[in-house]
């Protein structure tokens, strides 16, 4: 008690409380930023690293899925036996999808809605291929029976396998978002106790100055540099780290959701009208008074959703919006282009079919290129949203690398200077008290 | 298999009576007594009558008294010998006028693409080329109406479509395994009946289901949505589990292959085309649980168009060479065996 009542009343007492506080001030500054800045580095490198390569992962699922399916109706559509490309390409997207199911399997964890999704997945689809395999090898002895299965592979691809794989997408793209939620808060306590920690050596200094009639103490101006420095450091480090990755956000991730959903719109709408070949006329669904062909209505649905209804708008239309640059407008103007192109030759295959001419109908479907056939102008959308895709995936890179990079450094070098800080106000308290023996 | 007692057809009161023993020694108690009143009630309404109804009127699942009273007044309801039909005429009217008079000179006819042996699409045999009994007959009514075998439009259409299709124009007519019965003939108008079938079951040839009775019970059965199939299910399922319906009777057997059925009911001839695309399914019982007869049906006040089609499917009969044998023989022979020949043509005028 007497050491406490010397300390508070004396004034070798009252100097080293005052060191105490600004090294205890000091060292929690650097602690905080430490804690905090790491936390939001993590949370920006899981951006980069972890949590967007999953979403894309989770995106390329999805529409390996939708362009498995699609093959599976165009292979079916050109007869008993299917040309080798199509069924290459229903392979490898089978392929890609099981190989990416393994990824996001071992990503899951914990995340209850993302595994379930993924098991779900994964027991669906070699039931798929099954049925697919079943359809092909009754379509090849000319059995009727492969058209129903698969109908019925379809089915289970739209109805069950197809929103599964868009619900991993989404949880995939919410923990996305909430990385980001978690690198982009401004770090209000280590900034708070920076600025607590220079106005007590402000206090400190200004003390001195009046006991003493000193202006300079080596320590205390030592410690508060340091202190001032790290502080800079930590408001433009977050600064610059919060700009690369809101560019990253709004540069590549909106694009990269827009076009992945112009993506799958663009294999639905393709898929639907083969089936419409395939089926004719054996699904109907009721749209008003009418009676239509299941997977026409269907088509006309994703096209609506892919380019608008009166071809201005839609994902396309909403893709170019976000767009930023003319690598970027490009492919899509040719995306949008294509699609126009696809609506005028579907029409007139559809057209042929309903006046009874199956046979051109589906030369304008699957044919050569002679034919003008509508799968050359889907082809051509797929590789303009492709390379529209990559372009984004770029724009995302660049800038989250940009972003992840201006926090690089910053919980270390500000745990440094706080230590410096803290050592040199403890020196230079140290000089003061030394005067009072 | 119990021959339900109003199902026999033409053969009337002979295999009723037979239909009514067996039930007797099968069952007992307030059952049988329930069946011997259904009986006398069926007995006495069907006997003035060429055929009673389409055999899905009052099911014999009806074991209860009251049963019996409510089911007689919606016999009476019920039409008589639907498969009577306008005669023939070979005059051209004011429906093929207009068809006629098409931009597409073409008749608009709906048929399946997935009835093996009736409608279907083989792949291997050119893009998109139909084929079976019923094509046989669409291009035939084409060629005598008018004057092209390829003057035919086909539109696939699923089961449960074939009436909307005709109501709204979509298609002239549907030659599609159609089956005339009383429900149908208040929507549309059919042709003399070119097919003689009837309900059967279809199951593994390992199943120890052994028809359209008792052991259906706890079985999953599977049928065609708005199908006649379907009807009689509902109407007597013998216990079984009746709720997978699909849009195309082909879809039950795909769902039978992969196990979520135990067996399907169908009309015989289809059930054939589905035995024949898959041989370790057989059809049950001696022979089908209904009868009924398949017809061309047309919109219901183009009677101009249904007495010229009748002309044509009178001949369609009669030809020998290229009619009615000739196509039966080259799709159904192999999977149904020797026929007995075309249905007799019945009229109501």
């Amino acid at each position: 008690m007497d050491r406490l009542r010397a300390a508070a009343t004396t004034e070798p007492g009252r100097l080293r409380a005052i060191g105490a506080i600004l090294a205890a001030l000091l060292l929690a500054f650097g602690a905080v930023t430490t804690w905090q800045t790491a936390t939001r580095a993590d949370a920006a490198d899981r951006v980069l690293n972890r949590s967007q390569p999953l979403s894309n992962d989770a995106a390329a699922i999805y529409r390996s899925l939708a362009d498995a399916n699609t093959a599976a109706s165009s292979g079916f559509l050109a007869g008993g036996q299917e040309p080798a490309k199509v069924r290459e390409r229903y392979q490898r997207d089978i392929d890609r999808a099981g190989e990416k199911l393994a990824t996001a399997a071992s990503n899951a964890g914990s995340d209850s809605s993302s595994a379930a999704s993924v098991s779900r997945l994964n027991t669906l689809l070699p039931q798929y291929t099954a049925l697919i395999e079943r359809a092909r090898a009754n379509n090849r002895q000319g059995l009727p029976l492969g058209g129903a299965y698969l109908r019925y592979a379809n089915d289970t691809m739209q109805t069950r396998m197809l929103p599964a794989a868009e619900k991993l997408y989404k949880a995939e793209n919410a923990r996305l978002a909430d990385d980001y939620a978690e690198a982009e808060p401004y770090p209000w306590a280590a900034i708070a106790l920076g600025v607590v920690a220079l106005a007590a050596l402000g206090f400190a200094q200004h003390r001195n100055y009046r006991r003493t009639n000193r202006v300079f103490n080596t320590g205390l101006l030592a410690a508060t540099t340091a202190a001032a420095v790290a502080l800079l450091w930590l408001l433009a480090g977050h600064a610059f780290a919060r700009s690369g990755l809101n560019e990253s956000y709004d540069r590549g991730v909106k694009s990269l959701n827009v076009l992945n959903d112009a993506r799958i719109s663009s294999l639905k709408a393709r898929g639907n009208e083969n089936l419409t070949l395939v089926s004719r006329g054996a699904e109907t669904v009721a749209v008003g008074s009418a009676t239509k062909d299941k997977f026409d209505v269907a088509y006309q649905q994703q096209m609506k959703r892919l380019a608008g209804a009166r071809g201005t708008g839609g994902l396309l239309g909403e893709a170019a919006d976000l767009a930023d640059d003319d690598a970027g407008r490009t492919p899509l103007k040719a995306a949008a282009d294509n699609v126009t192109e696809w609506k005028d030759r579907h029409k007139s295959a559809r057209t042929s079919d309903d006046s009874g001419d199956y046979e051109g109908a589906l030369d304008k479907v699957i044919g050569a290129a002679g034919a003008e056939p509508t799968g050359e102008s889907f082809d051509n959308v797929d590789a303009a949203l492709d390379a529209a895709l990559a372009h984004e995936q770029g724009e995302f890179q660049r800038a989250a690398e940009d972003g992840k990079g201006a926090m690089a450094g910053l919980p270390v070098g500000v745990a440094v200077l706080a230590v410096l800080g803290a050592t040199a106000a403890v020196l230079g308290i140290g000089r003061r008290l030394s005067e009072y023996r | 298999m119990r021959t339900r007692p109003e199902n026999s057809g033409r053969h009337g009161g002979e295999a009723r009576r037979q239909g009514g023993v067996a039930a007797l020694r099968g069952w007992g108690g307030v059952a049988t007594m329930a069946f011997a009143c259904l009986l006398a009630a069926a007995l006495v309404l069907a006997l003035p009558q060429w055929r009673g109804d389409d055999g899905r009127g009052t099911g014999t699942g009806s074991r209860e008294g009251d049963a019996v009273t409510q089911a007689a007044p919606a016999r009476a309801d019920e039409c008589e010998a639907p498969e009577r039909s306008l005669r023939p005429d070979t005059k051209d009217g004011p429906t093929l006028e207009k068809i006629k008079q098409r931009k597409v000179k073409k008749l608009v006819v709906g048929v399946d693409q997935n009835s093996y042996r009736w409608g279907y699409r083989d792949p291997n045999k050119g893009v998109g080329t139909l084929e079976g009994f019923d094509i046989d007959l669409a291009r035939e009514i084409a060629e005598r109406l008018l004057g092209d075998r390829d003057a035919v439009v086909f539109r696939a259409i699923p089961t449960n479509q074939r009436i909307p299709a005709i109501q709204s124009g979509q298609v002239d007519m549907v030659v599609r395994t159609m089956t005339i019965n009383c429900d149908r003939i208040k929507d549309v108008a059919f042709s003399t009946a070119y097919f003689e079938t009837g309900q059967q079951v279809l199951a593994p040839k390992s199943s120890d289901i052994t028809g359209y009775d008792d052991s259906l019970k706890g079985k999953k059965v599977c049928s065609a949505a708005g199908s006649t199939a379907e009807a009689a299910l509902k109407e007597n399922s013998f216990g079984a589990d009746i709720k997978t319906t699909v849009p195309n009777q082909l879809d039950c057997l795909v769902r039978l292959q992969l196990g979520e059925v135990d067996a399907i009911v169908t009309d015989s001839a289809l059930a054939a085309g589905q035995a024949a695309q898959d041989p370790t399914v057989e059809l049950k019982g001696k022979k089908p649980f209904t009868t009924e007869y398949y017809g061309v049906a047309m919109k219901k006040d183009a009677d101009d168009l249904v007495r010229r089609v009748n002309a044509v499917l009178d001949d369609f009969r009669n030809d020998k060479k290229n009619g009615w044998q000739a196509s039966y023989d080259a799709w159904l022979a192999a999977d149904l065996g020797k026929s007995a020949g075309p249905p007799k043509p019945t009229y109501k005028d």
